[in-house]
């Protein structure tokens, strides 16, 4: 081991260890560099997180499996954590329970824009089907989405990307794009935040607002169910 | 706070018990999350429960914890695009421009149907 510093790059590539401390640095990096900007839209830390250890991973030839044998004790956190929204939830309790009504009706318009808007301009652009059927669950939070995927006979880790890239692109236009409408009501805004953009969206409204990141909480837990139902429906009906 | 972590995943534990046991289509950790807000309420009801976590603000505390660092936990999956790199070089730009209009259509008729409905109902704004 001594003699070849290569040995120790081959073992320690290979162990949960050295990839764990990577996604935990990184992030940490660029978490700092998003406070440092008080939270720019363009400085998403998981965007800027995804791309450095996809370079990395690239340029030392190892492959997302052996990175994920250290990245899944991250990753399964998501379960928990979805667990925690318990907590803001709780502790809002009385105005969420004031906006029951608005936030179902709003429930049901996002899930079936969400869903039907995907479909259709995918279907437009001309994409391969098992494409479309990936694209379709992209709004709700990963586990989900692949478990849906997986049940269309589509491709459950395209299904993943698509999720990811979704709620990068929303947490990123969702501050300025809800400027512009002039809705200021944090509610709403939050809400539109989860639904469209899962727990990324939900990680964004959380760092612009309390309130903002409550609603975007159930927003995504709700839509998780709705989607579940939505998505076999719309592509037995939408897709060729 | 181990026994918080504990409660935490109790409750998804049953969660996903339940819901593989009963075929739900729901995923199991938001039937967790329905759980751990019964038991808190629960709590403030029957001051029997209030003990070990669920007492000084113990699951709480923990729980902003876990919620305070939520979008690291995307980056493992995120990082998966790397295995998707031949599909995005042939379609990638198609599937981008799809997801980003989609988005942006969605957050709008949320944000929208929100504001409207709760102006139907003649709520004032939140802030």
């Amino acid at each position: 081991m001594k003699d070849n510093p290569f040995s120790l790059w081959v073992y320690l590539s290979q162990s949960p260890l050295l990839w764990l401390t990577v996604t935990l640095l990184v992030y940490a990096g660029t978490d700092a560099v998003s406070l440092a900007t008080r939270r720019h839209p363009f400085a998403n830390p998981v965007l800027h997180a995804m791309w450095i250890i996809g370079a990395f991973l690239l340029l030392t030839g190892t492959s997302y499996t052996t990175y994920f044998a250290g990245a899944q004790f991250v990753h399964f956190l998501l379960g928990p954590a979805t667990v925690a929204l318990a907590v803001p939830l709780y502790e809002n309790r009385k105005r969420v329970v004031s906006s029951i009504v608005p936030m179902l009706v709003a429930l049901v318009a996002g899930s079936v824009t969400a869903v039907v808007s995907v479909v259709l301009l995918a279907e437009f652009a001309g994409l391969p089907r098992e494409v479309v059927l990936s694209l379709a669950p992209k709004s709700v939070t990963a586990g989900v989405a692949m478990g849906i995927a997986e049940s269309l006979h589509a491709d459950p880790s395209l299904a993943a990307v698509s999720v990811i890239l979704t709620g990068i692109m929303g947490a990123i236009i969702v501050t300025p794009l809800m400027n512009r409408t002039g809705v200021t009501d944090y509610r709403a805004r939050g809400f539109a935040a989860g639904l469209a953009a899962h727990g990324i969206g939900t990680a964004r409204a959380f760092q612009v607002d309390e309130i903002a990141g409550v609603f975007s909480g159930i927003a995504m837990s709700l839509n998780a169910l709705v989607t579940s139902f939505l998505v076999p429906l719309a592509v037995t009906l939408l897709v060729r | 706070m181990l026994g918080s972590l504990g409660l935490i995943l109790l409750c998804q534990l049953i969660g996903e018990v339940v819901v593989h046991g009963l075929g739900l289509p729901l995923p199991g950790p938001v039937l967790g999350l329905l759980l751990l807000l019964i038991l808190l309420l629960a709590r403030d009801r029957f001051s029997l429960l209030a003990r070990g976590p669920l007492r000084n603000d113990g699951v709480e505390t923990a729980s902003k914890g876990l919620l305070a660092h939520l979008s690291l936990l995307f980056v493992p999956a995120g990082v998966g695009v790397v295995q998707k790199l031949d599909l995005l070089a042939s379609h990638g730009i198609a599937i981008v421009l799809v997801l980003a209009l989609s988005v942006v259509v969605t957050l709008l008729a949320t944000v929208l149907t929100f504001r409207l409905v709760s102006r139907l109902l003649k709520q004032q704004d939140a802030r």
